[in-house]
């Protein structure tokens, strides 16, 4: 009897023990379901999907509600602001990645477009006149970026891939020739196999602008 | 009986006040851990039934059993064999074995003290 005592005196402790783990693991396991990698996937990406609908159906009602807005003034100012679409004679600019692979030891960045690629061709176009241009889409406005965002291009803090479709309105003689001229931009990326098609058109749709225009730190002043 | 059950709780307890939380990546490992040690318990309980229980085997056992299998656990990761299961599939295997001799012992006891025949009965039902 006195070893069975013993005994279980010994097996009380290794209890403990097994109970510390035993509430341990169950800490943890409740911790792992909270986690995010194990929520139910399909949840999320319907939630995803369901947002994404919402908010392009708000983008259209801002797009009606800026539709509605009257005044002679206003249009001419919204115009200006890129906040209208326009249409026009000019230029759709496709571009894309080489269609070369690097050979061994070259850099295989030379052969994807960059956003020094792109700046150089929107530079070149705005040089040429263009009125209005969009990229992929993106309205082209005073406060737009276009740089890389890993693999991507980044507008408007919208990020699209290659194949890229510059539109351009304006004079279309002038901007095709801008961007064909000898030693030009077509002809530079030309040596890298990027991929640059000019299709002038009498009718390019540019869309507008369709983020938010915030000042948070400029403010109104009178000039000095 | 008491006494391990105490025990038990009490390690429950002071596991869930615990403000270490092991990272997840360990949780395989401490699973056979406890696996481990469950089966040293129902062992030990089951020696204790036999009147075979010895200390120093028990504690023994229950540490090298559940040092042993998170180790064998931890290299199978390493070599990418699932040792994990076969340690799951052993002891699971023996806290179950366990877990019917106990039983059997306790059906045991209870119906000693009756009628001689009805025990033998009772044997041949449970063999």
């Amino acid at each position: 009897m006195k070893i069975v005592k013993k005994g279980q005196l010994s097996i009380a402790s290794v209890c403990m023990v097994v109970g510390f783990l035993l509430a341990l693991q169950f800490r943890m396991t409740e911790d792992m379901r909270e986690s995010l990698p194990y929520q139910r996937v399909e949840e999320l990406s319907d939630r995803l999907i369901q947002t994404e609908k919402e908010r392009d159906a708000l983008l259209e009602e801002v797009a009606n509600l800026n539709k509605r807005l009257g005044g002679e003034q206003e249009t001419a100012l919204r115009r200006q602001a890129a906040l209208t679409a326009m249409k026009g004679e000019g230029v759709i600019v496709k571009m894309d990645d080489s269609k070369q692979t690097a050979r061994a030891g070259e850099n295989a960045n030379l052969y994807i477009i960059h956003d020094d690629d792109m700046l150089r061709v929107i530079n070149e176009l705005r040089a040429a006149g263009a009125e209005a241009i969009s990229i992929n889409g993106q309205r082209l406005i005073g406060t737009s970026e276009i740089r890389c965002a890993g693999p991507t291009l980044s507008v408007n803090n919208v990020r699209s891939a290659a194949p890229f479709e510059i539109r351009a309105i304006g004079d279309k003689k002038n901007l095709e020739s801008a961007l064909k001229m000898r030693g030009g931009v077509a002809e530079t990326l030309k040596v890298w196999g990027i991929q640059l098609e000019i299709a002038p058109s009498d009718s390019v749709y540019v869309p507008p602008y369709r983020g938010i225009i915030r000042f948070n730190y400029a403010k109104t002043a009178e000039e000095e | 009986m008491a006494l391990p059950i105490t025990g038990l709780i009490l390690g429950l307890i002071l596991g869930s006040l615990c403000p270490i939380l092991v990272p997840i990546a360990y949780s395989k490992l401490f699973s056979v851990a406890i696996l481990a040690s469950l089966d040293a318990i129902f062992g030990g309980l089951r020696a204790a039934a036999n009147n075979k229980f010895e200390n120093v085997v028990f504690i023994t056992g229950f540490f090298s059993n559940a040092l042993m299998a998170t180790f064998l656990v931890y290299i199978g990761d390493r070599l990418g064999i699932d040792l994990y299961y076969v340690a799951l599939l052993a002891f699971g295997f023996r806290i179950f074995k366990n877990l019917a001799t106990l039983r059997r012992h306790y059906l045991k006891k209870r119906t000693a003290p009756s009628v001689a025949e009805e025990k033998s009965t009772l044997n041949e039902i449970i063999e």
